[in-house]
């Protein structure tokens, strides 16, 4: 469970997060929505121990994640991420992007790092795709090179940064596909994302995002059918017309 | 009554030889120390604050900019009047590798630096600790990245190497120093050193380009 109490992060003068409150549970798929700077992606930044935060606490299955004496790089282990840009290792295939953290980081051998590459590969559809180097592959393609990637570590959370913003329309669907895919599998997700339509298909709770605040929390069909906040409504009615 | 000059010939060519392999040897010596002291301080450039980089910058900046062949003199002589001189081998080696070192470093910082956060964020967010992160996504892509300059420093070090030849060093340009003024040959013996000097230098250059062509596939 990631428990998220009263979190205030800023950088310098500029207060980000104001005061987040949040739980999640196994196996639930909490989406985040909210205009650019709310202060989403930030969140997730802290979830995994990247950003320092200022107040309040992240426990993540009972491990404060900015505690002096906790590991980070143990804990991130666990927290498998995807951001908006794919970040593919250039220099590596895409067999060894996936096996490359198991093998290092979890001390695999070379054929068990490698078989559980190819598991997650052939996953998410990537199965004729092993011995390609990344650039030559189409954004969505690298996406979810990228999902795998976290995957292949065998994390009990997933974070979603903004995951489709950076692909051409027409590579939204595979990725979003491989989402719901996770979910089926019963994989414990946050998803900060713009796609209203796939948040409100997929999540189990949707959290607004306003000021760095969260304006509103709740099922999708209440949060985005019937938002009972003014925000929220102006915010819906501006990204879904 | 003989003559005082003597023309080349093959009972010559061990002594060409040693010039060679000396030369051969130093380049060497400096460029692997080079290599691994640039490596270092590159590194620490891509890392440092503005503060620490200005230091560095300004001590690199002297070996950059002071011609090899006055900071080998200047050393070697500093070096025999404390009254322990050093072996011209060693007195070469040192101030070339450190001549290397400047270069390499400029050219590994930047292949540091070329790795850019996001790529860094996204292989710690896999569990990746920092070094671990340095050794397995930094280096290898940063490195890629400089080959070419990294190759241009090597091939120009082989070259610098013949200033060595000023504190003593038996290598190939003061052979062929010592054989034109025994033999009056000039020209032969220096177009042939300088068709050496491109024996040289010309595998490391073909290497470089097959290791290019490999990375672009």
């Amino acid at each position: 469970m990631i428990e998220i109490c009263d979190v205030h992060k800023s950088f310098g003068d500029l207060e980000v997060l104001k005061g987040i409150d949040l739980e999640v549970k196994k196996g639930e798929v909490v989406s985040v929505i909210g205009g650019s700077g709310s202060g989403k992606s930030t969140l997730l930044y802290c979830i995994n121990g990247i950003e320092d935060i200022q107040q309040g606490k992240i426990v993540v299955d009972e491990v404060d994640v900015h505690a002096k004496a906790t590991n980070q790089d143990r804990l991130r282990q666990k927290l498998g991420m995807v951001f908006q840009q794919w970040n593919s290792f250039p220099h590596l295939t895409v067999l060894e992007n996936a096996a490359l953290a198991p093998r290092i980081v979890l001390k695999k051998s070379k054929k068990e790092a490698t078989e559980v590459a190819r598991q997650e590969l052939t996953h998410v559809g990537l199965g004729d795709k092993f011995d390609e180097y990344p650039s030559r592959m189409s954004g969505g393609q690298q996406q979810r090179l990228a999902i795998a990637r976290a995957l292949a570590m065998k994390p009990d959370y997933m974070l979603f940064d903004e995951v489709t913003s950076a692909l051409d329309p027409e590579l939204v669907g595979e990725v979003l596909d491989t989402l719901r895919m996770l979910r089926d599998d019963g994989m414990t997700m946050i998803c900060v994302t713009h796609e209203i339509g796939f948040a409100r298909e997929v999540s189990d709770k949707v959290a607004f995002f306003h000021q760095g605040i969260i304006e509103e929390i709740g099922s999708p069909e209440q949060v985005i059918s019937n938002p009972c906040q003014e925000t929220t409504r102006k915010f819906l009615s501006k990204v879904l017309h | 009554m003989g003559s005082f000059f003597t023309p080349l010939s093959w009972h010559d060519a061990p002594f060409i030889l040693t010039g060679i392999l000396n030369t051969i040897y130093i380049s060497t010596v400096a460029i692997i120390i080079g290599t691994i002291l640039g490596l270092m301080v590159g590194f620490l450039r891509a890392e440092s604050n503005r503060f620490t980089n200005v230091l560095m910058g300004g001590g690199l900046d002297v070996l950059r900019s002071v011609p090899l062949i006055i900071q080998l003199i200047l050393f070697s002589t500093y070096i025999g009047a404390t009254g322990h001189p050093l072996d011209p081998f060693v007195a070469g080696s040192i101030v070339l590798s450190l001549y290397t070192m400047a270069f390499m470093s400029e050219v590994f910082r930047g292949g540091f630096e070329s790795v850019q956060q996001p790529m860094q964020v996204a292989a710690r967010s896999l569990g990746l600790t920092y070094w671990q992160t340095v050794r397995y996504i930094r280096l290898p892509i940063g490195m890629r990245a400089v080959f070419p300059s990294w190759l241009g420093v090597a091939l120009s070090v082989i070259k610098d190497s013949a200033l060595v030849s000023v504190i003593g060093y038996m290598e190939l340009l003061r052979t062929s120093e010592q054989l034109i003024s025994r033999t009056q040959q000039p020209l032969q013996i220096l177009i042939g050193v300088g068709f050496f000097y491109f024996l040289i230098s010309y595998p490391l250059s073909l290497y470089g380009k097959r290791v290019e062509g490999k990375m672009v596939s």
